[in-house]
């Protein structure tokens, strides 16, 4: 299958007062034409840090790229000017935020808001731009769009607004969409509306997905392969089925653990005691050592190496070693 | 960090087999909260020492306070004292800062102008704060229709030209001291009065104080637990715009010729008489009143804008 | 919006009759005024006086009779110079004030947007702290004092620009200057920190997102919002302005209606203190109601909130 984007060691860090904030610590991974990845992990594991690294809207300072390389179909974003960058931003690669309250500036028409990437990117009259996000926020689901296009953002409700979001950032027919925890902000019935939406858009425009967010119930129903993220690095990557129902990791079993499912017979919910590290001073061996039940003498000393349980099913830690399995640890 | 990406674990042997053992270990040590508790007043103490433009317009302050008090006495020339054959003497040994055109000694007055610009300034501060935090607490506090009348009424006279309601009742006034600090004060007080019952208002509906009350915390308490240090911080803020508000518009009148009137003096009179005089070369009469007026606006504004982040209670990190 | 307008403009007409009937009892109430017994005008003034004052009549009937001449902006003769009236001396001062203000104003607003958006842009660098330290100068000296600072250096040390009166565009440089650095300075620091907390603001980085320009992100998304803060207090900085003018008018012999004020002041001559004050007033509340008007226009939002009961 066609890789669309690659993210290959990626390393980013912010300076701050107190230190160095290493952030994202050697992030691999791939994002296949026409899929939907969805990165996992809890707050501050660096999971929003890595989406916008990737279209560099990371301020800097204090944040940079300190290592690594990111390509959009083979070509190099980490070196691109700021100038080059934004020819890719909204056209190539496009991007919806956590709030759908407070992405839109409240004080521009939201067809103007809509329009201005195309007219930014495309060079066609102000006319066809309009039609084009008339088009785009039927294809998304605003009724009446002709003249919804003349209001002003506060006359939508939270839904409605990540709606015409999800329509900005389509506009331009990007080949990647990041989105980043688009449905936290929003009601439980809402969230399902939209993320119908995004398996609709997908079918409809082929467009690339990455998801980015910490609720595995949102995982669960739209993503077609899933990174999980712990203090900076992806710990375990996966198809649906191996990571929901072959997980080897213990932290990715912690997460499922700690959210209600239907399908899994499997008592009372067991949050991950805890919290993650300081990444002022990340620890030598694997980050979730401290809070794992299973933890060896090993896992303290040296980063666990990568396992390559199936073509997709990777994860990085001891207890898929020789050597860990004659322990006979239980794992549940 | 090229370690990671090998695949068997074979090619590192500096990994041992005794290392494969489970490890025992403490789950507390992760646990401890880092930050000690600081209360809120010292955790601001602490900010605005820090801030060192906030500082040097305190210590310019309490200079000129120490210097209102002590000026005149230190000075050899009492400031009523005319010699004529000393008149518009420039700055020398003798009188430092020069004489005026009686022949006064101009040291001695500008700390005299002090004493009552300072004066003038505190005094209008001080009933702004009283009239404005109970008419704004009440109004604040008791809310509905009592809130939404003295509310009207406010809006009313925030709509007024402050200055020309001054120069309004210093006309219709005796002149003196008292009369220019009751002008300043007629319509000084709503702004504070404004900020006081926006900042109730919205304290009240905070949860952290229905919360309390939930929990049956006495009235008294809230007062002083929440509601005070949440408010006092914008009241000290606003004060500290008022003082200079109040030395400025004091001047200003001084200019017009209703400000303070002989045989009292303050900055703004000083640099007033001095005007006619400064295309003579005598620019010591102005220079000196007109740079403490400036130096007072200055060190207010910045103590200010310093207080203001740090009284902040969402800063604090 | 336009119940709001409304609203707005019932609030306008209750303050200025306000100012009108405290104005009027305040006059009467004052001693030797001529608006009391003791008389110390001449007789021809005081033939004015009557005539224009109803000066025979009760005080309830005088009080209408004011507030009727006042709605037909008709303000009395001056007490001082009998052939005069406070109108005729307003046609003559305040074109001249006018010009005066509404240069400082026009200066007060470019310059200060400028320096903010700047200083905001560059946040922490040098261009930062040298706007701000002029803004924190700005807001420090007063204007007499700058005024005279002036003088002393464009006019009298160097003898580049012209001391006094209001002829050609040389005559204007300086007053203005020292009338408009405060509000400049004012707005200074309002633009830097509302662009600043603007800049930080999610629709911000969903620009950034879309790939727009630096300059496109600043001009059409950015500096609408921060500005609309600058908007608010725009009506108590034209007050600031105009006061303003009372000082500086006297300072730079500028013959304006502030100077006609102060002299009012100084002679005493209550009718035309009666009559700036009410013509000013007016002036000042009326500018306040173009600046609700215009920040409900600026900010699509306000209509819902504002409209409803408030």
């Amino acid at each position: 299958m066609e890789k669309v984007l690659q993210v290959q060691d990626l390393h980013v860090s912010f300076k701050t007062y107190g230190g160095e904030v290493k952030a994202v610590r050697g992030v691999t991974f791939d994002l296949h034409k026409g899929e939907t990845l969805a990165i996992v992990g809890e707050s501050g594991c660096g999971k929003s840090v890595t989406s916008q690294s990737i279209m560099k809207l990371i301020p800097n300072p204090p944040g940079k790229i300190t290592n690594g390389k990111i390509l959009f179909k083979e070509k190099g974003l980490v070196q691109l000017t700021d100038k080059e960058m934004r020819k890719i931003r909204g056209a190539d690669i496009s991007m919806i935020f956590q709030d759908p309250m407070t992405a839109l500036n409240p004080t521009l028409k939201v067809g103007d808001q809509i329009t201005e990437g195309i007219i930014q990117h495309k060079n066609i009259s102000r006319d066809e731009a309009r039609k084009k996000a008339v088009e785009m926020l039927q294809l998304v689901g605003i009724p009446s769009p002709e003249s919804r296009m003349k209001q002003y953002p506060h006359q939508f409700s939270g839904g409605m607004r990540q709606r015409i979001v999800i329509a900005m950032s389509l506009v331009c027919e990007p080949e990647v969409l990041i989105a980043d925890e688009p449905t936290t902000a929003l009601d439980v019935t809402i969230q399902a509306q939209i993320l119908d939406l995004f398996r609709d858009i997908q079918k409809k425009t082929g467009v690339s997905i990455i998801l980015i967010t910490h609720d595995l119930g949102v995982v669960a129903q739209v993503a077609d392969r899933i990174a999980v993220m712990y203090a900076g690095k992806i710990v375990e990557t996966g198809n649906r089925r191996e990571i929901f129902y072959k997980a080897q990791h213990p932290y990715t079993k912690g997460l499922l653990n700690s959210v209600p499912r239907l399908d899994v017979e499997s008592g009372d919910l067991k949050p991950i005691d805890g919290s993650p590290p300081d990444l002022f001073s990340p620890p030598h061996g694997c980050a979730f050592a401290a809070r794992c039940q299973y933890t060896m003498e090993v896992c303290e000393k040296v980063y666990p190496f990568e396992t390559k349980l199936s073509d997709e099913h990777l994860v990085e830690c001891w207890l898929q070693d020789e050597r860990a399995k004659k322990m006979k640890v239980n794992i549940r | 960090m090229e370690l990671n990406k090998q695949q068997d674990p074979k090619l590192a042997p500096d990994i041992l087999d005794e290392w494969f053992v489970p490890k025992e270990k403490n789950r507390d040590e992760a646990e401890q909260v880092v930050r000690p508790s600081v209360s809120y007043w010292k955790d601001s103490w602490l900010r605005l020492v820090k801030n060192k433009l906030a500082m040097l317009g305190l210590i310019f302050l309490i200079l000129l306070v120490v210097m209102a008090i002590f000026g005149p006495v230190i000075s050899p020339h009492p400031g009523d004292q005319q010699v004529l054959e000393n008149q518009n003497q420039p700055p020398s040994a003798e009188h430092w800062f020069g004489t005026d055109e009686l022949g006064r000694d101009v040291f001695t007055r500008t700390w005299e102008g002090a004493r009552v610009s300072l004066f003038v300034g505190v005094v209008a501060a001080l009933i702004d704060f009283i009239v404005g935090v109970t008419y704004g607490g009440i109004a604040g506090y008791k809310g509905g229709k009592v809130d939404h009348y003295m509310m009207r009424f406010v809006e009313i006279l925030y709509g007024l030209p402050y200055l020309l309601v001054v120069i309004l009742v210093s006309v219709v006034l005796e002149p003196g001291l008292f009369s220019i600090i009751l002008a300043l004060s007629v319509t000084g007080w709503v702004g504070m009065a404004r900020m006081v019952r926006g900042q109730v208002l919205q304290i009240k509906n905070y949860e952290f104080v229905l919360a309390s009350q939930t929990f049956g915390t006495k009235t008294s308490r809230i007062i002083r637990k929440n509601l005070l240090p949440n408010t006092m911080g914008p009241i000290i803020v606003q004060m500290t715009l008022t003082v200079p508000a109040a030395i400025f518009a004091e001047a200003f009148l001084s200019f017009l010729g209703i400000g303070i009137q002989p045989p009292l003096a303050s900055w703004g009179s000083m640099a007033s008489d001095a005007l006619p005089v400064i295309l003579s070369g005598h620019w010591w009469r102005l220079f000196f009143p007109a740079f403490f007026i400036s130096l007072t606006m200055f060190s207010f504004n910045v103590l200010g804008d310093g207080l203001q982040d740090a009284l902040d209670p969402k800063l604090r990190r | 919006m336009v119940t709001y307008i409304f609203k707005r403009f019932f609030a306008m007409i209750v303050t200025l009759w306000l100012i009108i009937t405290l104005t009027f009892f305040l006059m009467h109430s004052l001693p030797g005024s001529p608006f009391n017994e003791e008389r110390t005008t001449s007789e021809a003034v005081q033939k004015n006086l009557e005539a224009h004052f109803n000066l025979d009549k009760p005080l309830p009937v005088q009080y209408v009779s004011y507030l009727k001449s006042v709605i037909q902006l008709d303000f009395g003769p001056s007490i001082k110079k009998p052939s005069d009236t406070v109108n005729e001396m307003l046609g003559r001062g305040f074109p001249v004030s006018f010009e005066l203000g509404m240069l400082t104003l026009l200066v007060a607003i470019i310059s200060g947007i400028t320096l903010g958006v700047f200083a905001a842009l560059r946040h922490n660098g040098i261009v930062d702290y040298i706007a701000m330290t002029i803004a924190v100068f700005g807001i420090s000296i007063p204007n007499f004092v700058m005024a005279t600072l002036l003088i002393q250096q464009f006019a009298v040390n160097w003898g580049i620009l012209p001391v006094a009166t209001w002829k050609s565009w040389q005559h204007m440089v300086l007053p203005t200057l020292a009338l408009a650095t405060g509000p400049m300075a004012i707005i200074a620091r309002l633009t830097r920190s509302s662009m600043l907390e603007v800049l930080t603001q999610d629709y911000i980085r969903t620009a950034v997102a879309k790939g727009l320009s630096p300059f496109k992100i600043v001009f059409k998304h950015a500096l609408k919002n921060a500005l609309l803060p600058v908007v608010t207090v725009l009506g108590t900085l034209a007050a600031g302005i105009l006061t303003g003018t009372f000082v500086i008018e006297q300072i730079f012999a500028i013959p304006g209606m502030g100077k006609y004020f102060v002299d009012s002041i100084n002679n005493r001559d209550y009718p035309v203190i009666m009559g700036t004050t009410v013509f000013y007033s007016a002036l000042l509340i009326f500018l306040l109601f173009l600046v609700d008007i215009a920040y409900g226009i600026l900010d699509p939002r306000i209509k819902l909130h504002k409209g409803e009961g408030k």
